[in-house]
């Protein structure tokens, strides 16, 4: 009786230690891999501070000086508002349509890439990883390097932006579509080539209207991401009101009212888009109708 | 009997009505597609770009991305010739050396410019140029006037006034003006961008440095081989580097930082972890406020307060991140299993050891698995606020552009980033299978 108790009490015990001998291992390795990632984020800031025109300490009584001057100067001329707000209203729908535009566009070609990089969807199925490295590059390529390149060749301009953000937005889009594409039911494709149909009708009468609605979940979120990229893109010269932003601000004061106009109409575009788009992403993913 | 057909007619009569209001619908939506493209046509004034468009930019673009042009440069002053690929400084032949097609001589030197094009630079300020589909043509400066043998009617691909004269051959060019003659002749490729004239590793292929004796006699042949490289001129190899370490920087600490803030932050905006309904909402509102506001607005503001470079840079990331990862974050604390931190709860555990072992072990797969997702989206986003605020590779980027020449720079650094930008993807979807077990 005693005996087994012991030997009971023996096993208990090697195991608790095995486990207490695991937890402090897995503890260390953990306290290691955090010691590190913090001496990486320290010493990053460090070289972070170091390679900067102005220091972080200096600069943050000096981060509140800008907001400062520009609510100032707009609260001075705040008669001058609503006339800012209407006088850069078309540039602010010239960014809006090249968001939309290039979402759109971009989601064409996404569509098309990625059924052609899907399994079992695709045209050419050899060629599923060539078109895959494609999308992998075209969303590697920030929009701001092909839109500055094309400003030199088209000179400034929507285009240009339209283009960029749409060369991205197809690669983006293309991955997140043929994820999709890849869970769809093959049935209707099958029943659709047993009465002869093209690859074309194939895809449009049997794939797309499976895949629509999260087709379109993701096209509004991309729109939400494309007003972002064309206010900035703007910011480099390709017009809309990112163009009018840079204007004002590099004027200085003087000015300000005129950016405080601009930053209002963009704040507000953004956040009244994203609510919106959000509000229809989740229709459309719970299923209800538009 | 009468009773079902007129059911069937009533599912007929409402399944048309469907049909015809899904068509009116379907055809609906491709009209105000083509209405709305048609309108953008004209708003974008698409039919002007052509006018707009510089095609011969294009042109340019396209081969100086792949090629480059060795300058064979007479002073019209003092007689010296110079060789310097691209024409400039830091790519110039060594003293006493001069590229292949060259051939100096006591009184004059013959370039071959290539197609059978010959140049002679003659004494006196005077050259000869040699075209296999036009014959000879004679160039002097004569006083202060370029004078050339073309006459009243020179032909399309030249361009001649009294104080110049330019030539555009094939695949070569000269250009004589009252201070200088100017050859140049285009080669494909990336020249030097290993190794600049002056240095002896130039021109040493990899065997060589590898195994072979040593090109330099002071140095070891591939620390000499890597020294050189790294200082190299023209390509700024040191620079490009630092550059790239400074936009993945940007994006690590911009992107951690941000979560690290956010986590925190999100619990306060969390239903079931803020018993405070206001303190939930301004917090939420915060969040709101600084997605809003967005990136390119932080960047401004941000540069104003701390100036260009990468600590702006980082924090124009976090800052617009920390909205974001606050958003995500309290939306993943919200959807937290409770029955797990009962159970903790149950064996007597504080609230801290509640939230260390019933909360924290649910939610950091996901959490960590988008601030990597993150990761790779602002390694691009760095690119780009480093183009606007002026540091890493962006910053270099937007220089070649602005030279509007070193179209080689450009094609680097394009594919540079390309590069950064997908092996960060991949490095980040290998730790996100890692850490959540799962392929995806």
């Amino acid at each position: 009786m005693t005996d087994v108790t012991a030997g009971r009490a023996e096993g208990v015990r090697s195991v608790q230690d095995n486990y207490l001998a695991l937890v402090r291992k897995k503890r260390l390795y953990g306290g290691i891999t955090l010691l590190i990632f913090i001496m990486l984020m320290l010493s990053g800031f460090q070289i972070a501070n170091d390679r900067n025109a102005g220091g972080f300490l200096e600069g943050i009584p000096m981060f509140f000086d800008f907001p400062e001057g520009v609510i100032e100067e707009a609260w001075e001329k705040r008669g001058n508002l609503p006339g800012l707000l209407v006088k850069y209203f078309p540039a602010l729908i010239e960014t809006v349509n090249i968001a939309a535009v290039s979402t759109l566009v971009g989601a064409f070609g996404g569509i098309v890439l990625s059924l052609l990089s899907t399994r079992g969807l695709a045209l050419w199925p050899r060629a599923i990883p060539l078109f895959r490295r494609v999308m992998d590059v075209m969303r590697a390529l920030p929009e701001i390097v092909i839109a500055l390149v094309l400003i030199f060749v088209l000179g400034g301009g929507p285009v240009p932006a339209m283009i960029a953000i749409a060369f991205h937005t197809a690669g983006a889009l293309g991955k997140l579509f043929s994820e999709v594409a890849e869970n769809a039911d093959l049935k209707p494709v099958e029943g659709l080539s047993s009465v002869g149909a093209s690859w074309g009708q194939k895809m449009l009468l049997g794939v797309i209207p499976q895949v629509a609605p999260n087709y379109v979940s993701y096209g509004l979120l991309r729109f939400e991401i494309n007003i972002r990229a064309s206010a900035i893109l703007g910011f480099v010269g390709a017009g809309g009101i990112g163009y009018e932003l840079r204007n004002s601000i590099s004027w200085g004061q003087g000015k300000f009212d005129e950016a405080a106009a601009i930053f209002i109409l963009l704040f507000g575009t953004i956040v009244v888009v994203d609510q919106v788009s959000s509000h229809f992403r989740n229709r459309l993913t719970k299923g209800a109708a538009l | 009997m009468t009773a079902a057909s007129t059911n069937i007619n009533d599912a007929r009569i409402v399944a048309e009505r469907l049909f015809s209001r899904k068509r009116t619908m379907a055809f609906g939506a491709l009209a105000a597609l083509i209405a709305y493209l048609t309108y953008i046509f004209f708003a974008f004034d698409i039919a002007g770009l052509a006018q707009r468009a510089r095609l011969d930019n294009a042109v340019t673009l396209a081969s100086d991305s792949w090629s480059y042009k060795t300058h064979v440069t007479r002073d019209n002053r003092f007689g010296a010739i110079e060789y310097a690929i691209e024409g400039e400084r830091k790519g110039a032949y060594p003293e006493g050396r001069y590229p292949a097609w060259v051939t100096p001589g006591e009184q004059s030197t013959v370039v071959d410019l290539g197609n059978g094009q010959i140049a002679t630079l003659l004494p006196d300020n005077r050259l000869t140029l040699e075209l296999p589909e036009y014959g000879t043509v004679e160039m002097a400066l004569v006083g202060r006037d370029v004078v050339t043998s073309f006459g009243d009617t020179p032909p399309d691909w030249t361009n001649i006034s009294d104080s110049r004269a330019t030539i555009t051959l094939d695949g070569a060019r000269v250009t004589f003006t009252r201070s200088k003659t100017e050859l140049f002749r285009y080669f494909a490729g990336w020249e030097l961008f290993f190794f600049t004239l002056d240095s002896p590793y130039n021109g040493a292929g990899l065997g060589t440095i590898l195994f072979g004796d040593r090109v330099d006699p002071e140095r070891a042949n591939l620390a000499g081989a890597w020294q050189d490289f790294w200082s190299n001129g023209m390509w700024r190899h040191a620079d490009v580097a630092w550059a790239i370490f400074e936009t993945i920087l940007m994006a690590f600490l911009g992107t951690f930082g941000a979560a690290m803030i956010a986590l925190p932050l999100a619990f306060l905006a969390a239903k079931n972890f803020a018993p405070l309904g206001a303190a939930r909402f301004a917090v939420r509102r915060v969040f709101d406020f600084v997605r809003g506001v967005d990136a390119l607005i932080w960047t401004i503001i941000l540069s104003r307060a701390f100036g260009p470079g990468v600590m702006t840079g980082t924090l124009a990331i976090l800052i617009t991140d920390t909205g974001t990862f606050g958003k995500i974050f309290s939306e993943a604390l919200e959807n937290v299993d409770d029955k797990q931190i009962e159970g903790v709860a149950s064996t007597g555990a504080n609230p801290v050891q509640r939230y260390r072992f019933g909360v924290i072990p649910q939610i950091v797969p996901v959490l960590l698995s988008q601030v990597l997702y993150f990761l790779e989206s602002n390694t691009r986003s760095a690119t780009i606020i480093g183009a606007i605020t002026g540091g890493g590779i962006g910053l270099l980027l937007t220089q070649a552009i602005q030279t509007q020449k070193d179209w080689e720079e450009v094609a680097y650094y394009i594919v540079l980033i390309i590069i950064v930008v997908m092996l960060m993807d991949w490095l980040s979807g290998i730790l996100r299978s890692r850490l959540i077990g799962r392929k995806d």
